[in-house]
């Protein structure tokens, strides 16, 4: 270091770098579909995500077979032991668990994507990513921990004497479709909202116990339409409800002992095209969900 | 073939919004006493300047003057509410003493994180990883989670992955606060080589010593408005941080001692 105590007070001529790139707004690129065209970040960010959920604990990803399995187990004894309920309803233990998968997928992408911006503070403040990687990032790792409950699932019904179909797998596909796309809006929806008020958080918690109840979990479809009648139909508007009827008409169904006369009694006739409405729903909400992330954008660097 | 210009601030302008009250029993209360409910403060206030490529410059002045936010819009990590900030190629560098690091995360780990978000891809990052982990000289820290490191640590290791990303616009907000000595000499080091290599070089600092060395030009910002822009000398007598002495003992203390 000795050229450090010269001051230079000359400049010295020297290279100039040109570079031929065009003038542009540093933080111009976001949305998702730069989320998208990023996906080295987004790969690194789900992966610190699976890593960092469980760190420092000693059953680390073995919790996400734990909790839902616990959920089931409660259910199953209070629901099904205790109160007796749905004897009609064969293998009633498959029909809860399709729709305990897929709620936990949601609330799991719900919950953590609404705290992934507040989570990743550090980052969010500091660097210029698109900020919409957060609650996909969410989703995705939900997504990850959904494959092995759904591995279970396929275990147990081959057990049970059930066959795969075609139908049945992409009445599973689309049902996971739906969840991605509602799950990712509503955590788009949520996590901007929740750096302003922490308050959203809780409104998030009060949304997920909603669900439990508002989907054919713990009681047959069929019911719903009992108490109903023709007004069940706005029922099978709930996105969430028709991705459990795809589940369990993809797993459950395959499981009865008369898998014709029991999808005709306790799946809607009509569910496809309901599916078909969800998926759109997903899509109008992912919509609104960014344009409402991009007007609060602007704010949450400041705000945290 | 493109321009020559590698930032161009245009009136732009930046607020925040200061919130007095932030429950909502708080709220109630003030609106009842018609109290202000919240407040904006101007960061920025319409600040225009164009910087060429290649030209290194220093943003000076007191704190809370509005560098860091400034450089946050430049970064990208902002928008300004009204008038543009426009730049050319990628940019890397270090906001305000250490870089968006993930405190659960290891060194390495992060590294690869940071480089990622700065634009780098995978096969770049592996090929450069052993320069940035030696330049950090983190040893057998580099595998514990950076929320363990000592703020020096990691500013070691923000700094590191910043220079070695082969960006063409370099920012350095008071990068040298917390370093030591052997490392704040190696930074400016680098600085000088980025400097060298014709990229452009935003630095924000309060040692004159290190801006007379390693810029051009000086931007002094006032209470969010640009006070003064120009030559170095000029610029640093502007601030007012020589206090009428130049002479060559004062000038080695404050090179890179005072850049706090």
């Amino acid at each position: 270091m000795t050229d450090v105590t010269q001051p230079e007070t000359t400049v010295p001529p020297r290279p100039i770098r040109h570079v031929d790139a065009p003038l542009k707004s540093p933080a111009a690129t976001t949305g998702l579909l730069e989320v998208f065209r990023r996906r080295y970040l987004l790969r690194l960010l789900v992966r610190r995500e699976i890593s960092a959920r469980y760190q420092g604990s000693f059953l680390g990803l073995l919790w996400s077979y734990i909790n839902p399995l616990s959920q089931f187990f409660i259910y199953y004894v209070v629901i099904g032991v205790l109160f007796g309920l749905h004897q009609d309803v064969p293998n009633f233990a498959i029909h809860m668990f399709c729709g305990i998968i897929i709620v936990h997928f949601f609330t799991e992408t719900f919950g953590a994507g609404t705290r992934s911006i507040v989570r990743n503070k550090s980052l969010v403040v500091k660097m210029a990513l698109p900020r919409e990687m957060f609650p996909v990032a969410s989703m995705l790792v939900s997504g990850y921990h959904v494959l092995p409950q759904v591995v279970i699932m396929i275990v147990v019904c081959l057990l049970l004497g059930w066959t795969p179909t075609v139908g049945g797998l992409a009445a599973l596909l689309l049902a996971l479709l739906i969840i991605a796309l509602v799950g990712t809006a509503m955590a788009l929806l949520f996590s901007a909202a929740n750096v302003f008020f922490r308050d959203i958080g809780n409104v998030a918690a009060i949304l997920t116990n909603f669900v439990r109840f508002g989907v054919p979990m713990i009681y047959p479809y069929t019911m719903v339409q009992e108490k109903f009648g023709e007004y069940a139909q706005f029922y099978l508007l709930n996105p969430l409800a028709d991705a459990v009827l795809l589940f369990q008409k993809a797993f459950w169904v395959g499981t009865t002992p008369d898998p014709a006369f029991y999808e005709e009694k306790h799946i809607p006739d009509n569910l496809w095209a309901y599916s078909g409405i969800a998926v759109v729903t997903g899509v109008v909400l992912l919509v609104i969900g960014q344009l409402v992330f991009t007007r609060l954008e602007n704010k949450i660097p400041e705000r945290l | 073939m493109s321009g020559t210009e590698s930032v161009v601030v245009d009136h732009a302008t930046k607020n925040f919004t200061l919130r007095y009250h932030r429950t909502f029993k708080q709220m109630t209360v003030a609106a009842v006493r018609r109290e202000n409910i919240s407040d904006t403060f101007r960061a920025v206030d319409d600040v225009s300047f164009t910087i060429e490529q290649g030209e290194s410059v220093a943003l000076m002045g007191l704190n809370g003057s509005g560098k860091s936010t400034l450089l946050k819009l430049i970064n990208g990590v902002m928008r300004p509410e009204s008038g543009s900030v426009l730049t050319r190629g990628r940019i890397a560098g270090l906001i305000a003493t250490g870089a968006g690091f993930h405190p659960q995360l290891t060194g390495r780990e992060n590294v690869f994180l940071n480089a990622a978000v700065m634009g780098m891809s995978e096969a770049e990052t592996r090929r450069k990883f052993d320069d940035i982990a030696e330049f950090a000289e983190l040893g057998k820290f580099l595998d514990s989670p950076v929320g363990h490191y000592s703020s020096g640590m990691s500013a070691r290791l923000g700094f590191s992955v910043a220079i070695h990303v082969d960006s063409d616009i370099f920012l350095a907000d008071e990068v040298l606060a917390v370093g030591d000595k052997p490392f704040k000499e190696k930074c400016i080091e680098r600085m000088q080589e980025i400097r060298k290599s014709g990229r452009t070089l935003i630095y924000v600092s309060h040692a004159p010593g290190t801006v007379r060395k390693m810029c051009d030009r000086v931007i002094v910002l006032e209470k969010g408005r640009v006070g003064f822009d120009g030559g170095t000398i000029a610029g640093i007598r502007y601030v007012k941080y020589e206090d009428e002495r130049l002479d060559e003992e004062q000038i080695e203390d404050d090179e890179i001692g005072a850049d706090i």
